[in-house]
């Protein structure tokens, strides 16, 4: 239900914009709303937490990391796929990892590469694609696929791409909603008509995967898939935490080279 | 050599005093960087003329010093509070709390503040993350969507992701950030001075009504114990300026005899006593600690204490942030400290202000209302615990560092 390229906000921002206002200034503006908490990706900030909690648990346990550093990632090549404003792409920098981050919206990369700069943290963004990073023979240590599988045409497709962009000692974080009744209810009629979170079709409930599929899909492109963990939001703390048994709606799932 | 006029950390804090240096220190001592600046240079504060004040720090604050490596430079000055007495004048009826009651060693300890300055000094000295500028001035600060910059007079520039105003009472920093208060004077003074004593305290501390407000007997290390006395303001300058002689007589007849004959040691000191609250604790890459964020009345030996919630709270909070790789200054990671600290500090104002409106005055129905409320509260346990709990500061949703864990 939450995904960082359905910034249908930002794109009307684009079409009202006049012609001379300067460019910068322009992207700066959208940086804004990507970075208010309060603002329109407000969800996305509040799950922002649990879901690097789950990056860093599965890669630390991955790679055998000592607990507690400050930047555990240092050394290790990442790649963030479907970038947005950069939520994800800047706290995996400062966890010390060396980050290449994708959108195939040129907007969002102007938006993040702007914001990242201000922060004083260097990402390498760009404007491309997955399946191109693969052709050109690119490699990581770790690939993080948040909330973007559901909204690619073609899953197969998509992740044997990611499979030729994973060294083979690497881990593969995936994320995404499962298709079940409360899915539904949650992502679709809370997320979108009710709570208005998302603009209203952002989501097309039968894209939407269950871990069993995913963890097939994943086999099939080569991946050796673990159990899924599940998000929980607690409405009252508005806050999310990782379950290891109630994966009905987000659930994250992390994959090995197989 | 040349200093370096550009400097970079990952906090800087404006205030050195108690709250400042334990954050700078805690959160050293977790790993970041920190420069400290304070108007005052370090032999200033650690003067004998600085401050006279002894604390009484509460079981969890002693937790935070301990977690943080600071409490084996306090601990030979610190004397272990082993029962509280609180008595209301002539009367006869009183409270009593001991450590017997919670079973879980002294219910806090009381250190001369100055020794708890220097053993914060000590401990600055082990940690090489931690820059303490001082004495030196702010001339201007700047915060963005990015940074915090604060410039010193002598040209000097810090950037940093987080500023920390823990400038006391008159937050220079707070005024900066446009951020209101709201205050209440009880137009009562807090004169302070130390004692010796010819018989032994016990580890007890004293807390009486007298109509003037509260006076505090508050035991030291060795034969010697802290007090403060509450005073109406318009009396405090007579008071103030007594002779030694006439001074030291007032003094034993607030006293009494049970610790025999007194002597004044050092020099006495007048605080005037005000609550005072910030309407917010934090604004963009900006936060307010201690007595900048919230001064309460002494009556409760609580405003410290309270300072150091704010540092234990503020540390665990950045910690979780990094441990997510979370931008420290931005107002997501700021508003979990705000919203944590709000609630707990804003039942102890609304305490200590109804403590001190109730026993500052000798209304005979209320005298009454009090003495039987202090006698029933004493025989009935739960309610007694309650209180002890709070006075130990073991109360509510605490931060790691307060029961002596890291926030890691
Ligand atoms: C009479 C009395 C008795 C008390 N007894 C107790 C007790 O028993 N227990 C307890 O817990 N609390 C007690 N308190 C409260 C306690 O003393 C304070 O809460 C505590 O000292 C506050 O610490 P702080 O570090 O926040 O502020 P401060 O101690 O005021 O420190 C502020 C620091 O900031 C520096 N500074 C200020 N302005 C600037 C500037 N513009 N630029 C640079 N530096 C600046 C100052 O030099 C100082 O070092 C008592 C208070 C009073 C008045």
């Amino acid at each position: 239900m939450l995904n960082e390229e359905s910034n249908n906000i930002a794109e009307s921002t684009a079409k009202g914009a006049t012609v001379d206002l300067d460019e910068v200034e322009f992207f700066a503006k959208i940086a804004d709303s990507w970075w208010d908490p309060k603002g329109p990706f407000k969800p996305l900030h509040i799950l922002n937490p649990a879901r690097i909690g789950f990056i860093r648990q599965e890669v630390e346990k991955h790679f055998d990391l000592e607990a507690n550093l400050i930047k555990p990632f240092e050394g290790l090549r990442l790649l963030d796929i479907g970038c947005g404003g950069g939520l994800l792409s800047e706290p995996m920098c400062r966890l010390g990892a060396d980050v290449v981050a994708v959108d195939a919206s040129e907007k969002n990369i102007k938006t993040a590469s702007l914001h990242a700069e201000q922060s004083g943290l260097e990402i390498d963004f760009r404007n491309n694609t997955a399946e191109a990073l693969a052709e050109a023979g690119e490699q990581f240590d770790i690939i993080v696929n948040m909330e973007v599988i559901e909204h690619v045409a073609d899953v197969d497709i998509y992740l044997s791409a990611c499979r030729k962009l994973l060294k083979p000692d690497g881990i593969m974080l995936l994320s995404t909603i499962n298709r079940t009744a409360k899915a539904y209810l949650f992502a679709i009629v809370g997320a979108e008509h009710i709570l208005r979170w998302l603009p209203v079709g952002a989501h097309d409930w039968n894209k939407f995967i269950t871990p069993k599929e995913l963890a097939a899909f994943s086999e099939k492109a080569g991946f050796a898939p673990k159990a899924p963990t599940g998000f929980v939001f607690n409405p009252f703390m508005q806050k999310w935490s990782l379950s290891d048994r109630d994966v009905a709606v987000n659930y994250a799932m992390a994959v090995t080279a197989d | 050599m040349a200093e370096a006029t550009e400097l970079t950390s990952d906090i800087t804090i404006i205030g050195g005093g108690l709250a400042g240096l334990t954050a700078a220190i805690g959160l050293a001592d977790h790993g970041f960087d920190v420069t400290v600046v304070d108007r005052a240079a370090q032999e200033a504060l650690t003067d004998v003329s600085y401050d006279g004040r002894s604390s009484a720090l509460a079981f969890a604050s002693c937790q935070l010093f301990e977690a943080i490596s600071v409490w084996q430079y306090m601990e030979p000055y610190a004397q272990p509070i082993l029962e509280i007495r609180v008595s209301d004048g002539p009367s006869l009826l009183h409270l009593h709390f001991d450590n017997e009651t919670l079973g879980d060693g002294p219910l806090g300890h009381l250190v001369e503040n100055r020794h708890t300055q220097i053993a914060l000094f000590e401990r600055m000295k082990e940690l090489d993350n931690l820059t303490f500028l001082a004495p030196t001035k702010v001339a201007d600060i700047k915060r963005d969507k990015a940074s915090a910059t604060v410039t010193l007079e002598d040209g000097r520039v810090i950037t940093s992701k987080l500023l920390l105003g823990i400038d006391g009472r008159g937050s220079m920093v707070r005024a900066h950030a446009g951020i209101p208060t709201s205050k209440i004077d009880y137009k009562q003074h807090g004169i302070v001075c130390s004692i010796e004593h010819e018989f032994g305290h016990c580890g007890i501390a004293h807390e009486r009504f007298l109509p003037s407000g509260p006076f505090a007997i508050l035991p030291l290390t060795g034969n010697r114990s802290s007090l403060v006395w509450t005073e109406k303001s318009h009396l405090t300058e007579t008071i103030m300026g007594l002779s030694d002689r006439a001074f030291q007589s007032e003094v034993q007849r607030r006293v009494g005899d049970f610790l025999g004959d007194v002597k004044i040691i050092g020099g006495r000191w007048a605080y005037p006593i005000s609550l005072q609250y910030a309407h917010d604790y934090v604004a963009e890459r900006l936060a307010l600690l201690g007595d900048a964020a919230h001064g309460i009345h002494p009556i409760s030996g609580q405003g410290l204490n309270l300072g150091l919630k704010d540092v234990a709270a503020l540390i665990e909070v950045l910690v979780d942030a990094r441990k997510v790789g979370l931008d420290i200054g931005s107002t997501q990671v700021l508003d979990r400290y705000a919203q944590w600290r709000t609630t707990d500090n804003a039942s102890i104002y609304a305490i200590t202000d109804i403590f001190n409106r109730l026993f500052s005055n000798d209304i005979e129905p209320l005298m009454l209302a009090r003495d039987l409320g202090m006698a029933a509260v004493d025989k009935v346990v739960p309610l007694k615990n309650f209180f002890m709990s709070h006075a130990r500061g073991t109360v509510g949703d605490l931060p790691k560092l307060l029961r002596g864990e890291k926030a890691l």
